[in-house]
């Protein structure tokens, strides 16, 4: 049960990491720590007492392998972060040349 | 038959990664490519109605059957609800990419944008039509990183920063809900929709259940928009190219936000008083904050966003009665008859607001501003955006006979005679309120004296934007026959059985 | 961008090919072993990758090969959509069928089409991520000059 709280910790730093920098790069590797701190907790839910991996292997006769649908999970959600930090990161760069700065203070022209 | 649910997915991710391949060597493809399918998919869901509709087309993808009554494939359901919602997609995506012909030719990197456009609608359906959590998940992520990409189509300083905005509070959002069907995972060890619907009814985990909740109300509320979770949303919305704006306002935050919170909080949870008391009074909360602050704003693209929050406000509020009602275990006809009104409104928004967008689009279009302050005198000009925007603007205003009033009457009588009489004066003072800045926006853009400074850019509107935005305001008229008996038992009254009926979805797809 | 030292060209120049083959081992026992498809793919899209870093961007055509990178990625796409449509003219009228004759456990050619679709979402996912990479190196050209 203390696994998953730190799990969720784990979270929250990575939202203070979101809520509290300046810089444009900070947050998105802020985003970064949220996103694995997902993905460990997925990967987690999955295991029981004194399983094995879940691939078939001569030589074990009834072992009891561990839920291997978490992992599938754990997987594709990979695949949709690669893809969501490479968006962030294309707009970051695009940022810098047109505003001249990362620090998100002086971005700001739209207000209201 | 069984295979109609996966053609709304699969035809509009074919036409996204067809586009950049032959489009490269045919010139003009990716248009016709992509009117063809948003036509298609149209004409289809009109004639799904048409034939009659008297339980699910389930498809099981893969063709795994249930084990021992346990499903295990990944469903996709077409029911009522869905059905619904796939008529709105299909009518706004049809008419934003027949307007976006006309409009779209000042930018340089037309192919993609069509792509991107194929991809958004694929994952709208794909959301709609789920059966299982997980998919919810992955359809969700692919329509929203579709419409991030299509907020910074222009690369501007605006739009970068509006869709840099969007996308970190998006994420967090998305992430959100990946904790909560983690966390759904773990106390049900499944993710087919009606089998989680079976295990939560026979069992009781309170706690992490209630924190559940609360995490995907957080989650999806932020797709929705409402408040407190409503400050990416003007920023997005008014610097997105016009049709990207009419497509993410009309029906990008029903088809996400609001669905996936019907669906959930409906027909999988069990209703609680907590859960219906926090989502009435977030909806009353959006309906009054949004229109407020629309009052005092200079940019007219930025009105109509903060506008969508009153209005998405008013759905909510209309769904949240709906369950108070429920839990109290009060009059079913006065519950069906607030969420038939709530999802009335859902479909009278889309091609309300997708034509105010579309008008404001053709303004920029034509003079290349988007303030009050330079704007002015462009009806004689602008014929018929001057037109279309008094019908729709008098249509959101709950003026009869436009769509608007209907939808908001139901709404108010039902909130009257289920003794919410605050959300009922709340609802009618917020439509004067709609009303006042509305013929604020009519008049300062259409009808004031002082000519608009400066030379307008081209001659006449592309004929494709102006047929847009005709069919759209006939729309607005036709769609107030919704209220005809004969014509709701067809299309609202289906959706609004699945969802009193809160037991039969789990039913349905177990038992066949 | 510039190249590296030399001790860097040399050490990519035999390690590069390895990396390529231990991607493709992943990709093609995707039904046996841990990975599939999309992380064999990314094993792949690393070699390429390490060439360009270590070579610098002078040595490559960048906008003929971004171009061909996602319309192989397009292309890898449609054929996957194709293989799963196909899947309701042989065997029963469903989408997404496994039809392709499934061999005994254990063995590399078995399991009826899933080691097709794991080389094809392969080919997906490198192409995918080095046309990433591709559009990032030629923004950065164009912002220096």
């Amino acid at each position: 049960m203390t696994v998953y709280i730190m799990c969720f910790i784990l979270f929250l730093v990575g939202l203070y990491g979101v809520l509290t920098r300046h810089n444009l790069i900070k947050i998105v590797i802020g985003f970064s720590v949220m996103e694995f701190s997902c993905f460990l907790f997925l990967a987690l839910i999955g295991y029981i007492e004194n399983g094995v991996a879940p691939i078939i292997k001569e030589g074990l006769e009834n072992p009891v392998y561990v839920d291997p649908l978490p992992q599938a999970m754990v997987l594709t959600a990979i695949v949709i972060g690669l893809a969501t930090t490479a968006m962030l990161l294309a707009i970051a760069i695009r940022i810098y040349k047109k505003y001249g700065t990362f620090d998100i203070r002086k971005v700001n022209e739209l207000r209201g | 038959m069984e295979l109609i649910p996966a053609l709304y997915v699969v035809l509009p991710l074919t036409g996204a990664f067809l586009i950049p391949v032959v489009g490269y060597f045919v010139k003009d493809f990716q248009k016709i490519l992509s009117v063809i399918i948003t036509l298609f998919l149209l004409i289809y869901t009109i004639w799904f109605f048409a034939a009659g509709y008297d339980s699910p087309v389930i498809t099981k993808v893969g063709g795994w059957e249930a084990v021992d009554g346990i499903p295990i494939a990944i469903y996709l359901v077409y029911d009522g609800l869905s059905a619904f919602l796939l008529l709105t997609v299909s009518l706004i995506a049809f008419l934003s990419t027949f307007y976006a012909i006309g409009y779209i030719k000042r930018f340089t990197a037309e192919n993609n944008f069509y792509a991107l456009l194929c991809l958004m609608i694929a994952g709208m359906n794909g959301v709609v039509l789920s059966g299982d959590i997980f998919n919810i998940y992955v359809f969700l992520e692919i329509a929203v990183m579709a419409s991030y990409a299509l907020v910074a189509f222009g690369t501007e300083k605006r739009e970068l920063e509006a869709s840099f905005k969007y996308q970190v509070l998006g994420g967090i959002a998305s992430l959100l809900i990946l904790f909560a069907i983690g966390l759904l995972y773990w106390q049900t060890q499944t993710l087919n929709l009606a089998d989680i619907s079976l295990v939560l009814r026979s069992g009781s985990h309170p706690t992490a259940l209630m924190f559940t909740q609360a995490l995907l109300i957080a989650g999806f509320g932020l797709k929705a928009a409402m408040i407190p979770f409503h400050a990416w949303l003007p920023d997005a919305h008014s610097s997105a190219p016009s049709p990207i704006s009419a497509m993410l306002s009309g029906v990008l935050i029903k088809a996400i936000g609001i669905y996936a919170l019907l669906r959930l909080f409906f027909n999988i949870f069990l209703m609680t008083y907590e859960v219906s008391l926090l989502i009435t009074v977030l909806g009353a909360l959006s309906m009054v904050a949004g229109g407020l602050l629309a009052i005092g704003q200079g940019d007219i693209k930025r009105l109509l966003a903060y506008s969508s929050i009153s209005q998405i406000g008013y759905v909510i509020t209309g769904i949240g009665i709906g369950m108070l009602i429920v839990v109290n275990g009060g009059n079913k006809t006065i519950a069906a008859l607030s969420v038939a009104g709530g999802l009335f409104h859902l479909i009278n928004h889309a091609v309300l607001k997708g034509l105010l967008f579309l008008n404001a689009g053709a303004v920029e279009y034509m003079t290349g501003v988007r303030e009050f302050k330079l704007l002015g005198g462009l009806s004689k000009k602008m014929p018929v955006t001057a037109t279309t925007s008094l019908g729709a603007s008098l249509g959101i205003s709950g003026i009869p006979p436009f769509n608007g009033f209907f939808s908001k009457l139901l709404i108010i009588i039902a909130a009257v005679r289920a003794e919410f009489y605050t959300l009922a004066a709340l609802a009618v003072i917020m439509n004067f309120v709609t009303l006042g800045y509305f013929l604020r926006f009519q008049k300062e853009i259409f009808y004031s004296k002082e000519e608009f400074i400066g030379k307008l850019l081209y001659n006449k509107l592309p004929g494709t934007m102006k047929f847009s935005m005709i069919t759209m305001v006939i729309l607005c008229v036709l769609l107030s026959l919704l209220v005809i008996p004969c014509l709701r038992d067809i299309i609202l009254n289906p959706a609004v059985e699945v969802l009193m009926n809160t037991g039969e979805y789990a039913l349905n797809i177990t038992g066949s | 961008m510039n190249g590296m030292t030399l001790i860097v060209k040399k050490v990519t120049q035999l390690m590069c090919g390895l990396i390529f083959m231990y991607g493709l081992y992943i990709i093609t026992h995707g039904h046996l072993t841990p990975g599939g498809g999309f992380a064999g793919g990314a094993v792949v899209a690393g070699a390429f990758i390490l060439l360009i870093l270590a070579y610098g961007s002078e040595v490559v055509y960048l906008k003929k090969e971004e171009t061909q990178t996602s319309i192989i990625e397009s292309v890898s796409l449609l054929v996957i959509i194709i293989l799963a449509l196909a899947g309701l003219f042989f065997g029963t009228y469903v989408f997404f069928n496994n039809y392709l004759p499934q061999g005994e456990t254990g063995k590399l050619i078995s399991a009826g089409i899933i080691p097709v679709y794991n080389i094809f979402v392969g080919i997906e996912v490198a192409a995918a991520l080095l046309t990433i990479f591709l559009a990032l190196v030629i923004y950065k050209e164009e912002v220096k000059t």
